[in-house]
């Protein structure tokens, strides 16, 4: 290539990342806006937002519905994942690839599908849609985050040691709980914080299985909506987004360039 | 004595390989058999019912009315049309910014750059997606950074949100890190030894970058289509915050129908359109060679 070309390139290169970052970067400016009405530039900066957002019963409502509902995902979705990848990578069975894309179809369906026919069916089998309900709806999606960390490192760990601990006399739990589980730790750790990020910013799924309840995405999208309370929503969107990347980086530490950070759907 | 029985036990599983299988798998498929699949049957079904127009109540009575009401009222063909167009034009923005950048993070950025460059590609895909509409409600507003900017320049001032135009830059924005990644993928896999046997005989770039590295990155390309054109299908939010009047797409009406129209079954006919859009993309893009590069 020529320099020409490689610097027309880079800035290209540089010109998008940018774009990428503005408007996080810009979300994050305006929550410290003192002023009600959010102006560029700003004027005046302020952590008022934060603390009105925190003292908020509505926010705090939804903040706790929020971590209630990403805990139990992503608890359903460890225990599952774990099973599911471990058997999928030590056996070999008839419609072993239908498994494998069953598990992907609730990210790779959109979104509304998927809540659509959760909503169906709790309809049809006359449940309440309530927190459980929720949990449902989201450690259906977060199984195949778990899956995939997991069964990358799988791919990666000799089943011989496996072998060599049955040989020794470990029976298949002991197996698990000395050999196994300590391979995969790490793995399933990420698994599990890519889990909970994913859910605790989902809003689609949610719209259908929450019924008269808001998480905290739903709060928001609630507001941005009636264009009530705008500096509190830039305050409680920043929480958001930290307490998702926060995991998401963790997770990233953890598996090393292992695997996929990068497709949550 | 109970430590002897698991022990048996052990081994009793070990012979009989079949039994551990149904034992650790049989729960993860339950959960999709009873829940998911359970749920998407749940939700045909669902779509042949009728909602009694006076008590609002569904008449558990099968009628295939939502469906000839689909293909019969032209504003569902239109909404149906609306929806794939801009999808679409999203997926191939997203080609198209997304094929030079993959390409500089992979075969011109040192190693360092590449890193801090996919990190920082990484960072927007995961940060909250309602943070990152209402970012854009906050920029293209006409109170919003753009418009503040182009008045400080002494441009002619730009009137962007609640228009097609910004839901057009939106979905392209927040699909974006999305195409690069597996796209950036299949640039990776291409060994440089190729591109330089290109050149050795005699190809030039142009030419070499139609007939050497496009076949190659094709999948990568198919593979990040299928995640664009997915979540454009199934979004009813982003149209909704900054769409305008005319925001009308298959999430939307399905939205509408379910939620504040009280009619599940059309909901339901309505979502089997865009099960059937996503099916016919994915057999498409397994016959590309899609599912490899994912």
């Amino acid at each position: 290539m020529t320099p020409l070309a490689t610097w027309v390139l880079r800035l290209f290169a540089v010109a998008v990342v940018a774009l990428l970052l503005a408007p996080l970067v810009i979300i994050v400016l305006f929550a410290f806006d003192r002023s009600n009405v959010q102006t560029f530039p700003i004027r005046s900066w302020s952590t008022q937002w934060f603390s009105v957002a925190w003292h908020d019963g509505a926010v705090r409502s939804a903040l706790w519905l929020s971590v209630k509902a990403g805990v139990g995902a992503t608890v359903i979705a460890l225990i599952l994942g774990v099973m599911v990848s471990v058997g999928i990578h030590r056996f070999r069975f008839f419609g072993r690839d239908v498994v494998s894309l069953l598990l992907v179809l609730p990210i790779a369906l959109p979104g509304i599908v998927t809540g659509l026919a959760l909503q169906s069916a709790f309809g049809l089998v006359a449940v309440q849609l309530s927190l459980t309900t929720i949990i449902i709806g989201h450690a259906t999606f977060c199984i195949v985050v778990v899956f995939n960390n997991v069964i990358a490192r799988l791919r990666r760990t000799p089943d011989s040691f496996m072998e060599a601990s049955s040989d020794l006399g470990a029976t298949p739990l002991q197996t698990f709980r000395y050999v196994t589980f300590p391979l995969l730790r790490t793995a399933i750790i990420a698994g599990g914080l890519l889990a909970f990020a994913l859910s605790f910013d989902e809003v689609i799924v949610t719209t259908f299985t929450a019924g008269a309840q808001n998480t905290l995405p739903l709060w928001i999208f609630g507001a941005i909506r009636l264009g009530q309370q705008l500096p509190e929503v830039n305050a409680v969107v920043v929480g958001v987004m930290v307490l998702t990347i926060i995991p998401i980086t963790l997770a990233a530490k953890l598996s090393n360039g292992e695997t996929s950070v990068k497709s949550p759907r | 004595m109970f430590d002897q029985q698991q022990r048996e036990a052990g081994a009793a599983l070990w012979r009989r390989p079949w039994l551990r299988a149904v034992a650790t798998l049989s729960p993860p498929l339950l959960w999709f058999l009873v829940i998911y699949l359970a749920s998407l049957v749940a939700l045909l079904i669902t779509a042949f019912f009728q909602v009694d127009s006076l008590t609002g109540n569904i008449v558990y009575q099968w009628t295939g009315s939502n469906f000839s009401q689909l293909f019969t009222q032209s504003v569902y063909a239109t909404i149906i049309w609306r929806t794939i167009l801009m999808a679409v034009l999203v997926t191939v923005t997203d080609v198209i910014i997304a094929l030079p950048f993959a390409f500089f993070l992979a075969k011109v950025a040192s190693p360092r750059t590449r890193q801090w460059f996919i990190a920082l590609t990484l960072l927007p895909l995961w940060a909250s997606y309602l943070a990152k509409v209402y970012a854009w409600i906050n920029i293209l507003s006409d109170k919003g950074v753009l418009p503040d900017i182009e008045r400080t320049l002494g441009l002619p001032v730009t009137h962007l949100a609640y228009s097609t135009v910004a839901m057009w830059l939106v979905f392209s924005y927040l699909w974006l890190p999305f195409m690069i990644m597996p796209v950036y993928g299949a640039f990776e896999r291409v060994p440089d030894s190729l591109l330089e046997a290109s050149a050795d005989l005699g190809a030039r770039p142009w030419y070499t970058l139609r007939r050497v590295l496009w076949p190659l990155v094709f999948p990568g390309v198919v593979a990040g289509s299928i995640f664009t054109f997915s979540l454009t299908l199934g979004d009813f939010i982003t149209p909704l915050l900054i769409g305008g009047s005319n925001a009308n797409f298959i999430g939307n009406a399905i939205y509408d129908s379910a939620l504040n129209g009280g009619n599940l079954p059309f909901a339901a006919a309505l979502a089997f359109v865009s099960i059937a859009i996503m099916a016919v993309y994915l057999v498409v893009a397994r016959f590309f060679g899609a599912f490899e590069a994912l």
